[in-house]
């Protein structure tokens, strides 16, 4: 139905996701959304970090950047500012953007710079063999959590929202068709965008929890199973909403771009003392 | 030269004035003393001159954000400190494989860690070369005076252009607080460098192909599509593992610039050719060793002072020339013999006699000179 | 770029012809799991998907929306009448 011919650097598949991982979902929704946008190929810049995630850039064909853990977004910064006519999509893992990324992350958001962040976030390190990371369930094992992880997980929307980005959503890769939107409308929007999408590892993650995730298809069950839509969520209690994944658009305000500001600063000047 | 513009400024505005000569058109930065003055004169005269400026979160994201910037085709630079250079070690050794243009300048302070931020040291000139992890190439230019901090940013970004790798210039606190009269140069006067990029557009299949030891010709982004990674890669830019496409891919981004030595060499020499007492000696530490080797030949002492400008890749061959002729070889820095280290490499130990301060004053000539009293001339 | 073409296995029925390429399944089950009639099963040899029950597919398009890695999807026909 849908033709990713146009978008894939073929020759690379297969990727090197795991059977049943949620990232192939993300790229393709990722890729639908693009579609929509109707953006040149030559005009759209991909960046990440390290991690699984981070391989992304390297199936898709537009400019694309695979940079050092946790720091796409700084590199993304300096793209946008020097060529705000490019737009600008960063592709990061919970870990890459939320742990090491994490001082980029915020102040990106601060700046309001139009970049769309889309946090592939599965709640474990998964290219170094199931690390627990910010935003890994608590109790949940891992590689270094064998006692059950003990620090509590980040709200990615939550944070982005705090340090300032205005346009902030959270979709899963279960529902995939409200994925596609939330992305479509994360690219359209002029400011810091961020989509916090839950997914899944079960290789590195749902193997060493094996009660709660047997399988990866029962990781995708549980994303089907506990998400709640803002709306509904908003009548139910504290309690009810524990372990709960609230999906939707939290935020969506405008605010002026920082690099629309900073032209505006030059012209003043093009005119004027060169 | 009458009608050129003379002006009497700090080191530090000399470098960011050399920056806008060579047409740096995006600094990304973080404040750190001794080199804020670089920063705050940019953040005034890129918006002015259709450039832009920003103020990073941290040294790494000052890196990375210029690192984003020269990819799209801007020429672009950081300055920092000790400190600050590092924390960017890891992105540098990220704009050598993937080959992107960057001009680092680090106005090095005392070290380590916090150390003396308000005064002079030659504390990262080991740093500069071995900071990062990896076999790398590293440029790392040397000035030592006001003029040179113009001349030798120009020289770097014009290094960092044509070879497409980042361009260190190491200066101290003193080379970039102290002001001295410079001649600016007019606008072409020195010659400018611009990168190649290839000119055709949609996919570029081999953006890292390069004829042998020349440096690759790759596209601006926006000008065509390919892949940037800090994974080892082959000519396609695509990650590879292939050890005879490793090995020949990392033996490159070292040779594109190790074999064309003529291009990046420079180097002064004072009276070397019959010395019997050699300084070898750089930055700021390099002017007082001028001063001894006046006065010394004043008192007709041989002496005579080599000073790399570039000081990585080191002018062995040169250096090695007149080290075995003289008698001594008197190596003056403010760290604990970190250029001792490489004389040590070229010529016999029981030669070299290293001059060390690392108290945050400026080496003086009586000091090196004191030195000499001792040497059986 | 570089176009590479993967083998693919191809079922038919009125509604749709569907698209399988056994070079890019990784045997996930999440097509198998999520068809809402069915009509795909795991080839327990090669351990990648195929759509034994053809005639079920009522081509909603769910395995291609849910795969990971492109190695199902399919093309509607459209219905007699139009």
């Amino acid at each position: 139905m849908f033709d990713y011919s146009k978008y894939l650097r073929a020759s690379k598949l297969p990727h090197i996701w795991c059977p049943g991982c949620g990232h192939g979902i993300v790229m393709k929704s990722i890729l639908r959304a693009i579609d929509k946008t109707g953006w040149e190929k030559d005009d759209i810049v991909v960046v990440s970090g390290i991690g699984c995630a981070s391989r992304l850039p390297g199936y898709v064909d537009f400019n694309t950047l695979h940079t050092a853990h946790g720091r796409a977004l700084a590199f993304a910064t300096g793209i946008k500012l020097a060529k705000p006519k490019m737009h600008v999509i960063v592709v990061s893992g919970d870990g890459d953007a939320l742990a090491i990324g994490g001082n980029h992350f915020i102040h990106a958001c601060r700046r309001n710079i139009d970049i769309t962040t889309i946090v592939f976030n599965n709640g474990i390190y998964g290219m170094t063999g199931g690390q627990y990371s910010p935003t890994t369930p608590d109790g949940d094992r891992s590689s270094t959590s064998p006692l059950g992880n003990m620090e509590p997980e980040f709200d990615v929307v939550k944070i982005a929202e705090g340090a300032g980005a205005t346009f902030t959503a959270r979709g899963t890769s279960y529902h995939v068709p409200q994925l596609d939107n939330y992305i479509h409308k994360a690219l359209m929007h002029k400011g810091f965008s961020v989509v916090d999408v839950i997914e899944a590892c079960y290789t590195t993650h749902g193997r060493v929890n094996k009660k709660k995730y047997p399988s990866n298809i029962d990781m995708l069950k549980f994303q089907k199973d506990n998400a709640i839509p803002i709306e509904k969520a908003k009548k139910l209690s504290e309690k009810e909403l524990e372990g709960k994944i609230i999906t939707g658009i939290f935020c969506e305000k405008e605010r002026t771009e920082f690099t629309e500001k900073y032209q505006k600063i030059i012209d003043s000047f093009s005119g004027g003392e060169k | 030269m009458t009608g050129s513009k003379f002006e009497f400024i700090q080191g530090n505005i000399a470098c960011a004035k050399g920056a806008a000569y060579a047409g740096c058109s995006f600094f990304g930065g973080y404040p750190i003393t001794p080199s804020t003055e670089i920063a705050e004169y940019m953040s005034e005269y890129l918006p002015k001159n259709g450039g832009k400026f920003i103020q990073m979160e941290d040294e790494i994201a000052s890196l990375g954000s210029i690192i984003g910037a020269a990819l799209t085709g801007a020429k672009t630079m950081t300055s920092t400190s000790g400190p600050g250079f590092s924390l960017m070690q890891e992105l540098i050794g990220y704009a050598c494989i993937a080959e992107v243009p960057v001009v680092i300048v680090d106005i090095m302070r005392g070290g380590p860690s916090t150390g003396l931020p308000t005064s002079p040291a030659q504390s990262d000139l080991l740093q500069a070369k071995w900071g990062t992890h990896g076999d790398h190439p590293t440029i790392a230019l040397v000035p030592s005076s006001v003029e040179e901090m113009f001349t030798e940013t120009v020289r770097a970004f014009n290094l960092a252009e044509y070879f497409r790798t980042p361009v260190l210039v190491l200066g101290d606190e003193i080379i970039g607080h102290m002001r001295e009269k410079i001649r600016i140069p007019d606008p072409g006067e020195i010659q400018i460098i611009n990168r190649t990029v290839p000119d055709n557009s949609g996919i570029c299949p081999l953006p890292y192909a390069s004829d042998s030891g020349k440096p690759a010709c790759i596209p601006n982004f926006g000008k065509s599509r390919f892949h940037v990674t800090g994974l080892n890669h082959d000519i396609t830019g695509f990650p590879t593992m292939d050890p005879a496409i490793v090995a020949r891919e990392n033996e490159r981004i070292l040779a594109k610039i190790y074999e064309q030595r003529e291009i990046v060499d420079k180097w002064e020499e004072i009276e070397c050719k019959d010395a019997d007492i050699l300084m070898l000696s750089v930055g700021s530490a390099a002017r007082a060793a001028e001063e001894a080797v006046k006065t010394l030949r004043n008192k007709g002492i041989k002496a005579g002072l080599f000073r790399p400008l570039t000081l990585w890749p080191f002018p062995k061959d040169t250096f090695v020339k007149y080290a075995e002729r003289a008698k001594y070889i008197i190596v003056p820095e403010m760290n604990l013999g970190q250029l001792k280290t490489v004389a040590e490499r070229f010529t016999k130990r029981s030669k070299i006699i290293p001059v060390n301060l690392v108290n945050g004053e400026p080496i003086s000539p009586e000091h090196i000179i004191s030195v000499t009293n001792y040497l059986n001339i | 770029m570089g176009e590479k073409k993967f083998l693919e296995k191809i079922y038919e029925n009125d509604k749709c012809k569907l698209f399988i390429r056994p070079e890019l399944c990784k045997g996930c089950l999440i097509c198998i799991e999520f068809c809402p009639v069915k009509a795909l099963s795991l080839d327990k040899k090669k351990l990648v998907a195929t759509a034994d029950n053809i005639e079920k597919c009522i081509a909603c398009g769910l395995c291609e929306l849910r795969c990971p890695d492109f190695a199902i999807y399919i093309e509607k026909k459209k219905p007699k009448g139009e």
